[in-house]
């Protein structure tokens, strides 16, 4: 008996195969990078507590009615103006009398004080406020934040916010702080 | 002198595809790992809003996902036609809320505990009383930090 030889596969379908299960894969994948705002609840007040007496010189606030109108302390807004208004007043570059005050502050990352302000923005929105709106507030804050802290990087590494270090971008974040309080919810306008 | 004057016909050699299978094999691989199943369907129609400073949602293990909008129109029957929040894969009532934070806890290593992050993600025609109820509850079963899902936008 001779040895028979054995014939090769033919694998010229494989690659047939795993083209049709690639494409498979593409067409289900979803490279979902959720994209959002991110922010932090506040716990919830104890009833004997009293909430903390803020002055009014460092309060400024934006209030959203049902019709997803603006009001920036008692005057009617635009949500376009709400990111120049939010930096000039978390800012207050002139010192001015009725924009927030400044506490100086150590911070560890800079070596040296900072003029940390004490500024709020409280926002209140109405339960008829749509989500769209609110979306688009918070956006405009989170704007004004963002800019302040990039400016503040470049001034003090020489680099944008998105280019430090970890421990560079701890002492930005305490020294411009995300300073906005929400009210508790309220029933104004009607649904 | 014969043998240099005998025709030889070149043939072009065929393509090796030996390799073929291979390379596909690898581009299949890198798909098959970083895809990621969606583990439930929505039962509501979401169309989230628009920001120009949203950031990436890290951690994605850590997340779990409140979803509000108006229900599909094959669930409208069942569920109304007014927004519903759905909690991982079915429909939910916001007392309903607390529980599922608990639950959510309890699926994840105590060190990883606190930094879970609740998602909201809630169409734009949604009223913000709904999200407002939605952060109360988040805010007494002790989730506090959330995020909203946006769409990426460039400022005009």
């Amino acid at each position: 008996m001779g040895k028979r030889k054995t014939p090769g596969l033919n694998t010229s379908s494989m690659a047939d195969i795993s083209f049709l299960l690639l494409t498979f894969f593409l067409l289900t994948s979803s490279i979902n990078t959720d994209q959002g705002i991110a922010r932090r609840l506040p716990p919830l007040l104890q009833n004997q507590e009293k909430p903390p007496e803020v002055r009014e010189r460092n309060i400024f606030i934006v209030k959203i009615n049902s019709k997803d109108k603006l009001l920036f302390n008692g005057e009617i807004g635009d949500v376009r103006n709400l990111k120049e208004r939010a930096k000039e007043f978390l800012g207050n570059p002139q010192n001015k009398e009725d924009l927030p005050e400044k506490d100086e502050k150590f911070i560890k990352g800079f070596g040296e004080t900072y003029p940390v302000s004490k500024g709020v923005i409280s926002l209140q929105n109405d339960r008829g406020t749509s989500y769209d709106m609110y979306i688009q507030v918070q956006n405009e804050l989170t704007a004004a934040i963002n800019e302040m802290r990039n400016e503040l990087a470049k001034n003090k590494f020489g680099k944008g916010y998105a280019d430090i270090s970890n421990a560079q971008r701890d002492a930005i974040d305490e020294a411009i702080p995300i300073a906005i309080s929400e009210a508790e919810p309220k029933n104004v306008g009607g649904n | 002198m014969a043998r240099f004057t005998g025709k030889k016909v070149k043939e072009t050699p065929g393509l090796n595809m030996g390799s073929m299978s291979d390379i596909i094999f690898m581009l299949l691989f890198f798909f098959m790992v970083i895809t990621t199943m969606r583990e439930s369907s929505l039962y509501v129609k979401i169309q989230v809003p628009q920001g120009t400073e949203t950031s990436k949602l890290e951690k994605k293990s850590l997340v779990s996902y409140v979803n509000v909008g108006v229900p599909q129109e094959s669930f409208q029957a069942k569920y109304g036609k007014e927004p519903r929040i759905q909690l991982n894969d079915q429909i939910a009532d916001v007392s309903d809320i607390m529980q599922w934070v608990e639950l959510e806890k309890a699926d994840r290593q105590p060190a990883d505990r606190p930094y879970i992050t609740t998602a909201i993600k809630a169409d734009m025609a949604v009223k913000m009383g709904m999200i407002s109820d939605i952060k109360q509850e988040l805010r007494k079963a002790g989730a506090y930090r959330i995020f909203y899902n946006a769409r990426k936008g460039v400022r005009q």
